[in-house]
């Protein structure tokens, strides 16, 4: 703030539409990535082997966890922005979704993270 | 006349000055210092800022725990620093003046008490985002008005003039109580992260006031005004951000207003 002008303090609103936008952006590159990589079996089997090996190792696994995060954040927060628009009831509760969104998220992620990560750090 | 008023204010002066003795007396009204840190911008250069650069300064002011920013800003004003510039006319939350943007959140300044805002830590007071400067707290409205315009808010009814008064049932009139509070004070519509980055976009205070004539029984123009709000730059960049309504001095429900519009297009039924 020094130079310019203040953040501003808004509630959670703004932070949801914030973290919605990053979690569309972050899950719209990971759809071009994977695009070009499922296009690339029809390119060489070869190459396209290759790539998905390189998938598998810790730290694609956590970028796959992240990538579900995403996923899973977006969906549950676009429930919430579409019942907003909706429904006036959401609309005026829209704070209380917000939290709502978070605890489905958590209990998602609870219910794949161990999973998951007990494949990539386990073997199969 | 004039005497007789003036007189009128003198008693009354006195009165007042009575009254504020008798509450220093018992000690009820507590006075302390808050330091103000004030965004500025001079468009003309002087000896140590550039033409139209913004910079901060502060200011420490004694002031009563009764007294709102807009009060603090006077004191500054009248006492200090006589080139500090903010509109504001009625003092009393209901022309629109002085929407500002204080402690990073959108509030008029006559409505915003100065013991709510911690005081204890200086109070950042910045103009409103997304609308050109002017001079310090003063920015240009004309983009502003110039969307309230564009969605013709008066009432347009088709057919003759009745020969008397137009009926409405208390239902009807229900359906856009909310929307007649609009000061036009633009607190929302420059606490818009859409409207900071597309000044296009016509933003929550014109939606508002065309929510207001759209679902108003006794207008006409319904469809007309949704046809203006259904453009690229209309009620559908909205992205329920819900600032409007957090920022709006009168508690109206903007981002369910400009829902309740997005619905009457999204249905074809107002
Ligand atoms: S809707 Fe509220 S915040 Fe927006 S211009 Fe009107 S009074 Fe101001
Ligand atoms: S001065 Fe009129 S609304 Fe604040």
């Amino acid at each position: 703030m020094p130079g310019g002008s203040s953040l501003y303090k808004s509630g959670t609103g703004m932070w949801m539409w914030v973290a919605h936008r990053t979690t569309g952006v972050a899950v719209f590159f990971f759809l071009l990535i994977h695009v070009t990589d499922t296009a690339l079996v029809r390119v060489s089997p070869e190459a396209y082997n290759q790539v998905i090996g390189l998938y598998k190792n810790p730290f694609m696994g956590l970028v796959e966890s992240g990538l579900v995060a995403a996923i899973i954040f977006h969906a549950l927060n676009g429930l919430r922005i579409i019942s907003v628009d909706v429904w006036e009831w959401a609309n005026r509760h829209q704070n209380r979704l917000a939290w709502a969104v978070w605890i489905l998220w958590i209990i998602a992620m609870a219910g794949f993270l161990p999973r998951h990560l007990g494949h990539v750090f386990g073997g199969e | 006349m004039r005497t007789a008023a003036t007189k009128d204010a003198s008693t009354k002066d006195a009165a007042t000055k009575d009254a504020a003795t008798k509450v220093a007396a018992t000690g009820e009204v507590a006075t302390f210092e808050v330091i103000l840190k004030i965004r500025r911008n001079n468009p003309e250069a002087s000896g140590e800022h550039e033409a139209g650069a913004g910079y901060w300064q502060e200011f420490r002011v004694k002031v009563h725990s009764t007294e709102r920013i807009l009060d603090a800003l006077h004191t500054i004003k009248w006492e200090q620093d006589g080139s500090l510039t903010f509109r504001r006319s009625c003092a009393h939350g209901v022309c629109g003046s002085d929407a500002m943007r204080i402690n990073g959140r959108n509030r008029l300044a006559c409505k915003a008490l100065i013991k709510d805002l911690h005081p204890s830590r200086p109070i950042t007071i910045e103009p409103i985002q997304g609308l050109p400067v002017l001079k310090d707290l003063i920015v240009d409205m004309e983009p502003f008005f110039a969307s309230y315009r564009e969605i013709m808010p008066f009432l347009m009814p088709s057919g003759d003039a009745p020969k008397r008064e137009r009926l409405q049932s208390p239902e009807q009139r229900a359906r856009f109580e909310d929307t007649t509070k609009c000061i036009l004070c633009a607190a929302c519509t420059t606490s818009c992260p859409v409207f900071w980055t597309d000044g296009q976009y016509f933003g929550p205070a014109a939606i508002v006031n065309a929510h207001r004539f759209i679902f108003d029984s006794r207008d006409d123009a319904a469809w007309e005004r949704l046809e203006i709000l259904n453009d690229r730059d209309g009620v559908w960049k909205c992205r329920t951000t819900f600032n409007c309504t957090d920022a709006c001095p009168r508690g109206i429900q903007v981002t369910e207003a400009i829902s309740q519009v997005k619905r009457a297009l999204a249905t074809h039924r107002v």
